[in-house]
């Protein structure tokens, strides 16, 4: 199908991305990528009034490190995420992502943003710890990416605010595991282990509305601590077999093969 | 919205509306019928271009959001004289099609994945084409062409 008719802006200034938001009024919509908002458009499930095209917005491609962490700026394609060393484990997640003519458009920012509980970005974000930059009207602030994913493609972010950057932790020790029916696909689950200053930490991706930070952090306790659900893609108990599974392979990469 | 787009070295200058993709666009305003829109929500990959030399689903992009990128499409690849390019040739000598819809999506991107590799092996390869659909070859002559296509240059 066709996408409904909307107005489209293409602001070169994220003060101008934020006038056009807040002009909208509730109606506007960030297109990044598109890789995600344009599919639910021509299904005709969503149909924004105002695209406010962020794409030649200046100063949100930065990608660079001080060590501990690195910075993701919003603009970042999953393609250049995948290409670069600075963050291994974000390069391997990058590479999970649908496919090639996908990574070129999508972007670090939308997938965050969107908020997919499948997607792989946002599991790598609780898992690390990371912060999201969010400007608004008052400046930005800065939200613990735990504190971010509401609910499946929801968010608490103000309609009239914007993810501009990510900062993602750099890992000591990491892990990346996920299964999908079909390479390219969505994940079923993904189970990303990383430690971050010391401390082991946990996320897991397709079992719940957000992705979840666990207190396990063993494949075990894992098992016992998710309620995932069933849907047309496998029951509630096929899900938590395959996060257990996911979370021994993760672990095994990282080289913890039981937590402490 | 008035955009400027070149396909395949030809500089357009039109009116479009924000809702048009590039995609339709190609096909209904510049005569660029060979672009196929199978899905049009971004999974079978048949309409996949290039843009700026990267390959973009034509059917989850505006046409203008292209405005002022250079756009190759699968009618660009032929020489002036109706040759083939060999990447083409490759499909019809290893059987890499047969009712073509996935054709121009195909040849677009294996154009992309010759670019940025020197020798792609099959993995490689499969990797590459794995988001663009074929509902007749059952993929092996596909690759197999592609591999001729790497070997050959």
């Amino acid at each position: 199908m066709k996408c409904a008719p909307f107005e489209y802006v293409r602001p070169s200034s994220v003060d101008d991305v934020l006038a056009a938001l807040a002009e909208a009024d509730g109606e506007g919509k960030i297109l990044a990528g598109g890789q995600s908002l344009v599919p639910v458009m021509a299904l005709r499930m969503a149909r924004p009034a105002v695209l406010v095209d962020v794409n030649r917005v200046e100063g949100l491609s930065a990608l660079d490190s001080d060590g501990d962490t690195v910075h993701v700026g919003a603009l970042v394609r999953h393609q250049a995420l995948a290409a670069q060393t600075l963050h291994p484990l974000l390069a391997e997640a990058a590479r999970h992502i649908g496919h090639t003519a996908i990574r070129t458009r999508g972007t670090a920012g939308g997938s965050i943003a969107h908020a997919d509980p499948a997607a792989e970005l946002p599991v790598v974000a609780v898992a690390t710890g990371a912060t999201v930059t969010v400007a608004g009207a008052n400046g930005d602030r800065w939200v613990a990416a735990e504190d971010l994913f509401a609910g499946p493609l929801m968010t608490t972010l103000d309609p009239d605010e914007m993810v501009t950057g990510v900062d993602f932790p750099l890992p000591t020790r990491w892990g990346f595991a996920e299964f999908a029916r079909r390479h390219g696909d969505f994940a079923l689950v993904t189970v990303v282990v990383a430690e971050v200053g010391g401390e082991l930490r946990m996320a897991v991706g397709g079992v719940g509305p957000v992705p979840l930070r666990t207190h396990a952090t063993s494949a075990e306790a894992l098992g016992d601590e998710i309620d995932p659900t069933g849907d047309l893609h496998g029951t509630a108990d096929f899900r938590r077999g395959v996060a257990v599974e996911m979370a021994r392979r993760a672990l095994a990469s990282a080289g913890i093969r039981r937590a402490a | 919205m008035n955009v400027e787009l070149v396909v395949d070295g030809e500089t357009f200058e039109i009116d479009v509306e924000p809702r048009h993709t590039l995609a339709d666009v190609l096909r209904e305003q510049c005569g660029r019928t060979g672009t196929h829109v199978g899905c049009e929500h971004g999974v079978c990959g048949a309409c996949t271009v290039l843009v700026d030399d990267e390959p973009v689903r034509s059917c989850l992009m505006f046409a203008v959001q292209a405005s002022g990128c250079a756009v190759r499409t699968v009618e660009g690849l032929e020489a002036e004289d109706g040759t083939l390019h060999p990447l083409q040739q490759a499909f019809v000598d290893r059987h890499g099609l047969q009712c073509g819809f996935c054709t121009p999506g195909m040849l677009m991107t294996a154009l992309h994945l010759l670019d940025t590799h020197e020798q792609p092996d099959r993995e490689t390869i499969r990797e590459e084409m794995s988001g663009n659909i074929c509902r007749c070859t059952g993929y092996a002559g596909i690759v197999d062409a592609i591999e001729d296509a790497a070997r050959s240059r």
